[in-house]
């Protein structure tokens, strides 16, 4: 069975998931269980006061009980912020401790702000967090918070939320390559090919939410993204023909053609 | 200092939860501003001055003037 193991956890779907974005509670349920994931990640936000009891909540829509969640600090801007932020989401979450870490350093770009990440990074471990880590594509910076403890390491694609595809496998190449922990393309995936990409040049999942949430049909989607993450894992599994430049080679028997 | 002159003159003390001002007459205990607030069997966390309060927690911590609350929940983020 090839499963994708995160901190001694085996799951079988290597597509992570957001719950955001969606139109409503609804369309979250039916699109992650759509997506086969089993991991999906969530924000911790401050709650609106004076709200009445009863409304709809993303806990009965995706239940915490059916699916793993992956509390982020999106939207946190130094390791401090971050910090408090998962420290809350584990006793929101009765002492669950996989979370994602991401602290950001633009609000233009979301561009990861990697310092404050790794200061971030070095405190949750020692706390006894297991953290899967958002960071750039710098195959040094992902070996650092791999050698701190991090869990998962899960560099760009593109920029959160442009959809722009993977721009540069090589780089996402050398962090597969150096890799000891799970590699997971989190950010830029657009549409089913970029997953399929990701998968193909060895990633261990990826992790979406706009390509989804911001498709057309976001439940369809989801079920492409699913089978674009497993058919790029059979690919990579399998191995794919060396490319010849500029050289043909025919598939059908090159003898016994009739008229010779 | 500003927070206790105020204090003192509303008769009321003074708290922030969630970055907005609230007064109460008396010291009210965690649960009972969770109460107040309609948030009671909500699944929520609170960090009061940056430090976490366990849930099991909420009824003996007597909130004091001009304490800083946090309350957050779990929502759709990626």
């Amino acid at each position: 069975m090839d499963e994708l193991i995160i901190a001694g956890k085996s799951y079988a779907s290597r597509l992570l998931i957001g719950t955001g974005k969606y139109k409503d509670f609804d369309e979250t349920r039916r699109a992650v269980e759509e997506s086969g994931a089993q991991i999906v990640t969530v924000a911790i936000r401050r709650t609106n006061i004076g709200q009445t009891a009863g409304e709809p909540s993303l806990l009965d829509a995706v239940p915490p009980s059916k699916y793993t969640y992956l509390p982020n600090t999106a939207g946190c801007y130094s390791a401090d912020d971050a910090i408090r932020t998962l420290r809350l989401a584990r006793e929101l979450l009765d002492g669950h401790d996989l979370v994602k870490l991401e602290v950001l350093g633009d609000p233009k770009t979301l561009y990861p702000n990697v310092v404050e990440t790794i200061k971030a990074a070095e405190v949750l471990v020692k706390d006894g967090f297991k953290v899967m880590v958002y960071t750039s594509d710098d195959p040094i910076i992902a070996k650092q918070l791999e050698e701190i403890g991090c869990v998962a390491v899960m560099p760009l694609a593109s920029l959160i939320g442009s959809g722009m595809g993977i721009l540069n496998p090589w780089n996402l190449q050398i962090i597969i390559d150096n890799a000891k922990v799970p590699v997971i393309v989190d950010a830029g995936v657009g549409t089913a090919s970029d997953a399929a990409i990701a998968m193909e040049l060895g990633c261990d999942g990826v992790l979406m939410n706009t390509a989804i949430a911001g498709a057309g049909n976001p439940v369809l989607m989801a079920s492409a993204m699913k089978k674009a993450v497993q058919a790029g894992r059979e690919a990579f599994l399998a191995g794919r023909m060396p490319k010849k430049l500029y050289s043909a080679s025919p598939s059908s028997p090159t003898t016994g053609m009739i008229g010779k | 200092m500003q927070s206790h002159f105020l204090a003192a003159i509303l008769k009321a003390m003074q708290l922030t939860v969630n970055g907005a001002p609230h007064s109460f007459e008396q010291n009210p205990n965690l649960s009972q501003l969770l109460e107040t607030l309609n948030l009671t069997g909500k699944r929520l966390a609170v960090e009061r001055n940056g430090e976490i309060v366990p849930r099991s927690q909420f009824g003996e911590t007597v909130l004091a003037d001009g304490d800083q609350l946090e309350i957050v929940v779990a929502v759709g983020g990626g």
